[in-house]
């Protein structure tokens, strides 16, 4: 359950969540500030996740399996739930839509001498603020399936797609339904995070591996329970305020 | 000095945003359902459902919150 696969698939996704915002603000500002300084911001907020990756992995590498699991399944759990929960409200007021036209701020093309460092420092927190969190559910869900390479793999094709995407047609990737992947990936990380929280406190799950998609059915159904119920909460608030 | 201090201050803010998020009560809550999953499994009793479990209620209570809000 945890092979190359699923590890692959989830940190793609994942990866893809923020992918989208690093992708729109990168090309906003390049369009608006001009490329070379946004470009050189962007290559140093990857060199800057490109460490974290590096030392985060090493750190977790030290780790023996047991106590490891159960550390990044409680991490992924907890940040997981986060996702799920955006995702419930999102998908069910605001459907398949993608993220809301988020350009970077207005400004004239730079044209003064050295570098924009206006553009630089956009791009760059653009992708570090981005990335950051990314990086450390790549990291933690290589090291929770043993599987770190084909993590970061995952992680870094998905920026690479949806970059490709986003400097073919800059306005297909605003369109990419940001909120249904955001749920999508909140019920993977919460479902793999319980699982490997549990075995990690030595606790033997019925089934086996076969209990995660025992888990990811449990927490689609609720992910889908719970959207109804938003759906209809929302329509029941809009015909009151309507009467 | 200062920037170190707002570099550790921006480094505990992202560890608290990743970890809790905008509702602590969820967080702490599968908290304390992992730890009375290892209690319970130190009596030898199967306690794999409890974090589920948990997990279901909490979520719900936390979106009826947020829509109550």
């Amino acid at each position: 359950m945890t092979g190359i696969g699923f590890v692959l698939v989830t940190t793609f996704l994942a990866s893809a969540v923020e992918a989208i915002e690093m992708v729109t603000i990168v090309v906003g500002v390049g369009v608006t500030r001009g490329w070379r300084a946004t470009l050189v911001g962007t290559g140093a907020g990857f060199l800057v996740l490109a460490a974290v990756v590096v030392v985060f992995g090493l750190a977790l590498s030290a780790i023996p399996i047991g106590p490891l699991r159960l550390l990044v399944g409680a991490l992924l759990l907890v940040f997981g739930l986060q996702w799920y929960r955006k995702g419930i409200v999102r998908v069910a007021t605001r459907g398949l839509a993608g993220i809301q036209g988020e350009e970077a701020e207005e400004g004239a093309e730079w044209t003064g001498p050295g570098l924009d460092w206006t553009a630089f420092v956009l791009a760059f927190k653009g992708v570090l603020l981005e990335g950051l969190e990314v990086a450390f559910i790549v990291v933690t869900f290589g090291a929770g399936a043993n599987q770190l390479g084909p993590a970061v793999i995952g992680g870094v094709g998905a920026v690479v797609v949806v970059g490709a995407i986003g400097a073919a047609a800059h306005p297909l990737v605003s369109r990419i339904p940001r909120s249904l992947l955001q749920l999508v990936v909140g019920t993977l990380l919460t479902s793999f995070g319980t699982f490997w929280a549990i075995e990690g406190l030595g606790v033997t799950w019925p089934a086996g591996d076969l209990a995660i998609l025992g888990l990811l059915a449990v927490y689609s159904v609720t992910a889908l329970t719970y959207m109804g119920i938003e759906r209809t909460h929302a329509l029941g608030f809009g015909s009151r305020r309507v009467a | 000095m200062r920037l170190l201090w707002s570099w550790m201050l921006a480094f505990g803010r992202f560890w608290y945003r990743f970890i809790v998020g905008d509702d602590w009560t969820v967080a702490a809550a599968v908290g304390v359902g992992l730890v009375l999953t290892a209690l319970l499994n130190l009596q030898g009793i199967p306690a794999w459902w409890l974090v589920p479990v948990i997990v279901v209620v909490m979520v719900g209570a936390s979106l009826r919150r947020a829509s109550a809000r």
